[in-house]
């Protein structure tokens, strides 16, 4: 009930905005130099199930995964700063203030502006170039959280401090490749290992056109990662730790469609990504021995997951999507953890409808339905959101 | 024996890219059409977007990465026309020759004056370009500018062609220099005829024939038109006839439509651009931008 009248308050107000002149701002530069742009997004949820309680039966779930809070709140801000360092360097940089009012350095990172024949190197803190996702931004998705797999294998996604090498070669079909070392501090990743180069990975990907209206893009990625002391499960309270390897490699395919390749009208989106991870190491639950005693043992497993999502405009401004994702959580050896690892058989899983409308290319209000099993119990949930981006025109890769 | 059919292959291999003949790879294709006429048999040419598609919105397609990597020289029109999608095509292709400040890279905003330059930059007032409204080349004496200059790239990156693209330019600067003459005598009429814009791409062309500018269908430049809006039109459009509302071929038709049958007056199509509505090149595209707008005056 709450939900509609605020659903309701939401859509009179906008309205209102509509039919009222647009307020009069005076800007002193018609350009900025660097781009800087500010992506404003909040929203409100309803929840069936308590998400503080949030778990997916079988997996470790790093830091800031689950399904958020209830009720009315913000999202992260985005303030992003971008601009040409010289001819030679480019450099951006964006940090998130959550809602806590806690400040993280999401991306800084500087690249070469073509070094040489297709080669890009950049240095710094980045999201990793695996798979499809891994490299959009919040304010990118189509849908207001990322799909199981990338919740429960990356922790929503791997970023961290390293460098990067990335190769485009010189034919008519994209290809490219990359390579890229991490500090290794984040999940997947933990502690910095091996003297705080604790990750690499290396992908490919290509991609070209099929006549005016079809483009697609695939990808395959490897990361091997050292986790050292990785929190999870309650990081805020008794968290549990695992020590070891962990190896995560995804197959990524998007094609999208408009007619005549005129997105401006109508246009379709598939985009689908198989994820898999394999760790071995050693598990402790509970590692500063909060609730009692530390166990610690052996823990191997090797689990996969996948989502499939299908993103419509059926017509100017609207657009509609669905997605169902799944988690196999494997055959897990966890000797005397077992029980913390047990699922019972059960397969997370979830269904998800979105709406979203956009005024302009900078505006986005979104309503999304999901049906969440990632537990037994299943969790009705319902997102309202709202994406706006002020400052610089934003550019999205494919 | 081996020895030499591989020989012959590396050969083949290290001849083809001495003999290549310049990549150009332009954003918008008039600018394909300019490159052709100026680079002839010389150049390959490309174009990243085509006459059906809104070169506000593309999408950084892979395909245009791939292209973008192996060009020598990037053509486009710049003033913000391509903010959305060429920065991550020039970030990935990692391809030092068509950055920003090289040679390689031609922005033919900058050869030419451009019409609404904003002395203030709100969004409130839709997806408005700062730097001014890029439709620069609807203005048919905008090309005599952009391809002298663009000539002179052609030739400094390409100096051992330097002789072919001169022969080419002056030949191209004629035979454009009869066509402008022919066109502005024949668009006379058309001095101050009243019409109605779906997007503000039409401004350079009304400058150059004089068209006079009554409303635009967009509320707000890149919104789509509303009932709200349309419904005013209409009634401005009683007080204030126009003779013809205007579009490109990549423009959904249904608002003018709805406007034209109502305001009584025809809902124009017209090419914007080479490679729609017959338009096979530039001198076409004027030739029909102008016999429609005509035929729609009479």
């Amino acid at each position: 009930m709450r939900f509609w009248f605020i659903l309701f308050c939401f859509v009179a107000s906008l309205s209102v905005a509509l039919a009222e002149e647009p307020p009069v701002a005076k800007a002193s530069t018609a350009s900025f130099n660097p781009d800087i742009s500010l992506i404003l997004s909040g929203g409100y949820a309803q929840l069936s199930n308590d998400p503080d309680r949030y778990a997916l039966p079988g997996f470790m779930l790093g830091a800031e995964t689950g399904p958020g809070t209830r009720g009315l709140s913000l999202a992260e801000s985005e303030l992003v700063m971008s601009a040409n360092v010289d001819d030679l360097f480019y450099g951006y940089f964006m940090a998130s203030i959550a809602p806590d009012n806690s400040i993280s350095v999401e991306e800084a990172a500087v690249e070469t502006r073509g070094l040489a024949e297709g080669i890009t190197l950049r240095v710094g803190r980045f999201y990793s170039g695996i798979g499809y996702l891994n490299t959009q931004h919040p304010h990118a998705w189509d849908f207001a959280d990322v799909p199981l797999a990338y919740r429960a294998f990356l922790a929503n996604r791997y970023a961290d401090d390293g460098v990067q090498l990335r190769w485009v070669a010189p034919a008519d079909v994209f290809v490219e490749f990359g390579a890229e070392w991490f500090r290794g501090q984040n999940y997947p990743a933990g502690g910095a290992a091996n003297n705080g180069q604790g990750a690499a990975s290396a992908f490919v990907h290509a991609g070209g056109d099929v006549g005016d209206s079809h483009a697609w893009r695939s990808g395959l990625s490897y990361l091997r990662a050292q986790a050292l002391g990785r929190e999870s499960g309650a990081i805020d309270t008794a968290p549990d730790a695992f020590s070891g390897d962990s190896q995560v490699a995804i197959a990524d395919f998007v094609w999208k469609w408009s007619p005549h390749g005129n997105a401006t009208q109508t246009n379709f989106k598939l985009q689908a990504e198989y994820l898999w991870r394999k760790e071995d190491g050693n598990f402790t639950a509970d590692v500063n021995g909060i609730l009692g005693p530390a166990v610690s043992d052996a823990y191997r497993a090797t689990q996969s997951g996948w989502y499939v999502q299908t993103v419509y405009q059926f017509m100017p401004q609207w657009r509609a999507g669905l997605r169902y994702d799944q988690l196999r959580p494997g055959d897990i050896q966890a000797g005397a953890n077992a029980a913390l690892f047990d699922t019972g058989g059960h397969t997370p899983r979830r269904a998800s409808v979105m709406l979203d409308w956009s005024r302009s290319e900078f505006s986005r209000v979104r309503l999304q339905l999901s049906s969440d099993h990632s537990q037994p119990d299943t969790d009705s949930q319902v997102f309202v959101q709202y994406i706006m981006s002020l400052g610089a025109h934003g550019a999205h890769a494919f | 024996m081996h020895k030499y059919i591989l020989l012959a292959v590396l050969g083949v291999l290290f001849m083809a890219p001495a003999q290549a003949a310049l990549k150009v790879f332009t954003c918008e294709p008039e600018w394909m059409a300019l490159v052709q006429e100026l680079g002839g048999a010389q150049v390959t040419v490309a174009s990243a977007t085509t006459a059906l598609q809104d070169p506000h919105h593309i999408e950084a397609r892979p395909s245009l990465i791939a292209k973008t990597r192996q060009a020598d020289l990037l053509v486009c029109t710049g003033a913000g026309l391509e903010a959305g999608w060429l920065p991550p095509l020039l970030r990935t292709a990692g391809n030092a020759r068509v950055q920003p400040g090289q040679p390689g890279y031609f922005e033919a905003a900058s050869a030419v004056p451009l019409l609404e330059v904003q002395t203030r930059a709100d969004r409130a007032e839709g997806d408005v370009h700062p730097e001014g409204n890029p439709h620069l080349h609807l203005d048919a004496r905008n090309f005599a500018r952009v391809a002298e200059q663009l000539a002179a790239r052609l030739k400094q990156l390409d100096p051992a062609n330097a002789a072919h693209y001169s022969t080419r330019y002056t030949d191209f600067a004629h035979r454009w220099q009869t066509a402008l003459v022919r066109w502005e005598r024949e668009a006379a009429p058309l001095k101050g005829m009243p019409v109605v814009y779906h997007h503000r791409s039409w401004v350079y062309l009304a400058h150059w024939l004089g068209l006079k500018e009554v409303n635009v269908l967009e509320p707000k430049p890149g919104l789509p038109p509303t009932a709200a809006h349309l419904t005013q039109l209409l009634a401005q459009l009683k007080v204030q006839p126009a003779r013809a509302i205007v579009r490109s071929a990549y423009e959904d038709g249904r608002a003018d439509a709805w406007l034209s049958e109502r305001a009584q007056i025809p809902a124009l199509v017209l090419p914007y651009t080479v490679g729609a509505e017959g338009a096979d090149d530039l001198f076409k595209l004027f030739e029909i931008t102008i016999a429609r707008l005509k035929e729609a005056a009479r």
